[in-house]
Parts: structure tokens; C-alpha cells; sequence
């Protein structure tokens, strides 16, 4: 069997990092990357970037060496990708917060409020139900992260984790403050407003969970495959005979569910701004489906059906 | 009917980026020298009436359209760094200014607009210039050089302003919303005052050593290239 002859340089200073020599033929990426790492312990393999030109994309770490267009001395480039941090830690991270921190204004915690309303409660019942309704979505959240979702990356740039960590803390106590406040003001078309809204709320959140299943249905365990999604027997996922991402579209709904039930302002940003992120999200996936896949639906769009 | 020596395709968007390097199409040149040139008579008219107050809110709030410029791609700045600063302009100018009569009369006004004054005269001079290309060597320098003293100026007379406006914004509750309303939102424009004075300390020394970096490579070089010849 003939071996390989790995060589790794530095993409930017162009300097001779590694040198791998007797290389299995059928070696990955990813068995490469680990060789590299004994070499130099603190470039471990999720901050490692290998490609082929120093200005190309990375490859896979599932790519096998006798399959690239290298000759039998390969020469890769390596691009350091920085401290990481896996995705399961950032999401527990970031969903974790706005859990704890609602509910510290919800029981009017001390040095938030006026002394006089330490620990007192809401007198009006919609500010109960809004306190669920928070819980309710960011416990489905977590839950989805440890038992749904499978991800495509392990890990992503540790700078991330404070990100969005202060995007979703920062507007969970923004939110919370005036939803608990003392001087909170109940919807203005009372119980009927809040009923309508807590209809939808629900039925978004349904829907949001049918589609993370269906997703992960698509991809078996452990593999990083990608289908093109499709309608299941559960009506919540006929939407994606309309959308690309109907996920996002129903995180969408939940969270104007949840601005009519509370009619607070700051909810609304929330909305707004959650909105315009998970539009460029789902208008990249749209884009990297329709790249990827030859037969895909034409009438789907990004993420609101005919719209956007 | 287009005329292939202009930089730019019909597909432009795809194309900017690649020709940014040869700078904007014909179209566009003509239209930013317009721009440019009535810039600096705006400003030279400014510097005239020093304290003409409606030529200062008329031409800073024009300014905007930079911010436009940089969207497009007609001019190659990051359209973040442009609008950062254009806002930040128009906010003094509206938000604080004009909006609390009592301040108007301060020497801190005086202040910074002497210093926005001068360095905008030179700036769209700088431009003017740029785009035909035929750029005195001294408005180079004094558009990278005088900003080591006009900056600091400028952001002294700010602060000294937004800080004069405080005792009448805190009274008259200018811009300010509380609770209880149906929005359920409330927002102190006192305290966001004084949180926009804060910003000035992590984000004033950034723009400043960015500008000192900007003239080592712009002067450094002409000095270099100088010697060559």
C-alpha cells in the first residue's frame, strides 16, 4: 500500500507547521487533524481549519485523503479557527438564563422593584399566565437541545457564547421588567385578547416542536446528513409544502402570540428583532438547499409562505 | 448603449465589490462631485455665519445621505463605521441642540461645531479632490494631520453640551416615557444621556488611534514614495 505524505502550512505566513509522513491512503480529515494536534497540543481539532488553498473553503473532516486532488505529498493549509466552544454548551448557556432571570422578576426578587413589592405577586392573572407561557418555551428549548436536535457542527467561536448570551439575557430582563412591573398595564381588549393569543402561542409551539422532530427524523443518529425536509403525516409540518424553514416561521408566530398576550413594547422589539435574524437564516438554508438539492420545490420560500 | 470602459455591469451588485478597487463608474463620480463640492460650499457657508444654526441642522442632516453612499457601494467605506459616525453627528445636532432650547447659547456649542466645521471643509475638499483625481498634497495632509486637534475638540464641546442639557432634560422630562401606559415601556432620556457620555470612553479612543493608523499608512507612504522619486 502506497502511503501519503502529509504536509501542513500556515495559510497566512505560508510557514511548514507538520509534517506527516507514512499517511494512510484511506486516513480523514478528521484522522488528520488529530495527528496534527499531538504535534501541537494547543491547536486541538474543532479550532482546526484544513483546507487545500489558503483561500478556499475547509474541508470536511469526514473527506478522505486518496479522494482529494492531492498528489501522494499532499500540502494543506491550516487556518486557526479559534477557541471553541460546543453547541450544546452555548444553547444550555444562552436558554438557561432567560429561564432564571424571568422568573427573578416574576417573584419581584429584591433591588429590582421598589422595597414595597419585594416578593409581593401580580394581581393580574395574564401576568401568571405570561410567566408559564416564558418557562414553558425556554424549558422546550432546553429539552430540544439535549434530546432533539442533531447537530451538523460540534462546536462554534468561543466569542459567540457572550454574544448571545447578552442577546438573550439582556431582553429576557428587559421584557420581564415591565411584564412583573407593579405599574403593569393588562391587554386592552382583556380576556379575549389574551385567549386569542395564548391559541396561537400554543399552536406555534406545537408546530415549532412537530418540525424539530421532523427535522431530526431526517438525519440518523451520529450522521451529519442533509434531506430535503418534507410534509409528514402531522398536519403542524404541511407547512413545508410553503416554507423552507418553518420553524423559524412558527418562532415567529409564538413570539407575536406572546407580544398580544403581554402588549408590551419591549416584547415587540424582541419580535422584530428575532424576526429579521432568522430571515437571513433561513434565507442562507433556501440558498444552500436549492444549491444542493436539483428537484427541490420550487414553491417554497425562505420562511413566510409567498412573502419572504 | 453601455459603454463597456464604465467600471460597472448591469449586474452591478455582484460586480462592486471586484471593481471597487477602480472606484465608482462615471455616473456615479459626477454625482458624488456634485455632492462633494455642494458639501463644502455648505460648510464654507457654515464657517462664514459661524453659528447659522439652520445651515448646520441642514447640512449635517444631508450628510445622511453618506451613510447611502456606503449602502449602495458607490463609496467603498463600511456603511456600520459611516452610519455610526453620521448618527452619532445627527444626534447632537437634533436630539441635543436643538431639542433643549437652553443649551444654544453654551460655548460648547461653539466648540464643537468650529471643530466639525473646519474638519468637514476639509474633508469634502479631501473628496472633491480624490474623485478627480487631482489631490493637493496639503489637503491630504491637513485632512489626516489636523484631526490629532480637531477630534479632541470636537468630542470636548459634545460632552460639555449633552452635559449642559442634562438639568433641563431631567426637569422638563424631555423625550422621556413612564409607567404606567398601555405599552407597558418606559424610557429616561436623562439617563440615556449620561449612558451615551459613558460611550464616549470605550469608542472615542478607538475612532482616534484608527484615524492615527489611517495617516502612518496615507502620510507614510507619500513620504516613501517621495523619497523614491
Amino acid at each position: 500500500m502506497k502511503h501519503y505524505e502529509v504536509e501542513i502550512l500556515d495559510a497566512k505566513t505560508k510557514d511548514k507547521l507538520c509534517f506527516l509522513d507514512k499517511v494512510e491512503p484511506n486516513a480523514t480529515i478528521g484522522e488528520i487533524k488529530s495527528m496534527f494536534h499531538k504535534s501541537h497540543p494547543q491547536w486541538y481539532p474543532a479550532r482546526q481549519s484544513i483546507r487545500l488553498d489558503p483561500k478556499g473553503k475547509s474541508l470536511k473532516d469526514e473527506d478522505i485523503l486518496q479522494q482529494l486532488p492531492v498528489g501522494t505529498t499532499a500540502t494543506f493549509y491550516f487556518r486557526d479557527l479559534g477557541a471553541q466552544i460546543s453547541w450544546v454548551t452555548v444553547f444550555l448557556t444562552e436558554y438557561a438564563g432567560p429561564l432564571l432571570i424571568y422568573l427573578m422578576f416574576y417573584f419581584r426578587v429584591p433591588f429590582i422593584y421598589a422595597p414595597k413589592y419585594d416578593f409581593t405577586t401580580s394581581k393580574h392573572w395574564v401576568v401568571h399566565l405570561a410567566c408559564m407561557c416564558h418557562s414553558f418555551h425556554y424549558v422546550k428549548r432546553l429539552l430540544e437541545t439535549l434530546f432533539v436536535h442533531r447537530f451538523s457542527h460540534g462546536t462554534m467561536p468561543l466569542r459567540n457564547i457572550f454574544k448571545n448570551c447578552t442577546y438573550y439575557w439582556g431582553f429576557a430582563a428587559w421584557m420581564a421588567y415591565y411584564i412583573n412591573h407593579p405599574l403593569y398595564t393588562p391587554p386592552i381588549y382583556g380576556e379575549q385578547q389574551v385567549r386569542m393569543a395564548l391559541i396561537i402561542f400554543l399552536f406555534c409551539q406545537i408546530g415549532n416542536f412537530s418540525i424539530h422532530i421532523a427535522l431530526r427524523n431526517l438525519r440518523p443518529p451520529g450522521s451529519k446528513t442533509r434531506k430535503i425536509p418534507y410534509p409528514t403525516k402531522n398536519p403542524f409540518t404541511w407547512i413545508f409544502l410553503l416554507v423552507s424553514c418553518p420553524n423559524y416561521t412558527y418562532e415567529l408566530g409564538s413570539w407575536l402570540g406572546f407580544t398580544v398576550m403581554t402588549q408590551c413594547l419591549p416584547v415587540a422589539f424582541f419580535t422584530i428583532v428575532g424576526f429579521v435574524q432568522m430571515t437571513v437564516w433561513a434565507k442562507g438554508k433556501h440558498r444552500s438547499y436549492l444549491k444542493e438539492f436539483r428537484d427541490y420545490p420550487p414553491l417554497r420560500s425562505p420562511i413566510l409562505p409567498f412573502v419572504l | 448603449m453601455a459603454a463597456p470602459a464604465m467600471g460597472t455591469s448591469r449586474t452591478a451588485q455582484n460586480d462592486v465589490s471586484q471593481r471597487r478597487k477602480k472606484g465608482p463608474g462615471a455616473l456615479a463620480t459626477a454625482y458624488l462631485v456634485i455632492y462633494n463640492v455642494v458639501m463644502t460650499a455648505g460648510w464654507l457657508v457654515i464657517a462664514v455665519g459661524l453659528v447659522r444654526a439652520e445651515a448646520l441642522k441642514f447640512f449635517q442632516t444631508g450628510a445622511l445621505l453618506e451613510i447611502l453612499h456606503c449602502a449602495v457601494g458607490i463609496v467603498p467605506s463600511s456603511v456600520v463605521l459611516t452610519g455610526f459616525q453620521v448618527m452619532s453627528r445627527v444626534f447632537l445636532t437634533w436630539a441635543v441642540t436643538h431639542s433643549v432650547r437652553e443649551v444654544q447659547n453654551e460655548d460648547s456649542v461653539l466648540l464643537f461645531v468650529i471643530a466639525w466645521t473646519v474638519t468637514e471643509i476639509i474633508r469634502y475638499s479631501f473628496y472633491t479632490f480624490s474623485l478627480l483625481n487631482h489631490l493637493p498634497y496639503l489637503i491630504k495632509w491637513a485632512r489626516y494631520t489636523l484631526f490629532i486637534v480637531l477630534y479632541p475638540m470636537g468630542v470636548t464641546g459634545e460632552l460639555l453640551t449633552i452635559y449642559a442639557a442634562l438639568p433641563y432634560v431631567q426637569k422638563t422630562g424631555l423625550y422621556s416615557v413612564t409607567l404606567p401606559n398601555k405599552y407597558n415601556f418606559s424610557f429616561d432620556y436623562h439617563t440615556f444621556l449620561i449612558l451615551t457620555m459613558v460611550s464616549y470612553i470605550p469608542i472615542f479612543p478607538q475612532l482616534y488611534f484608527h484615524m492615527m493608523r489611517q495617516r502612518k499608512k496615507v502620510l507614510g507612504h507619500a513620504e516613501d514614495c517621495s523619497k523614491i522619486e
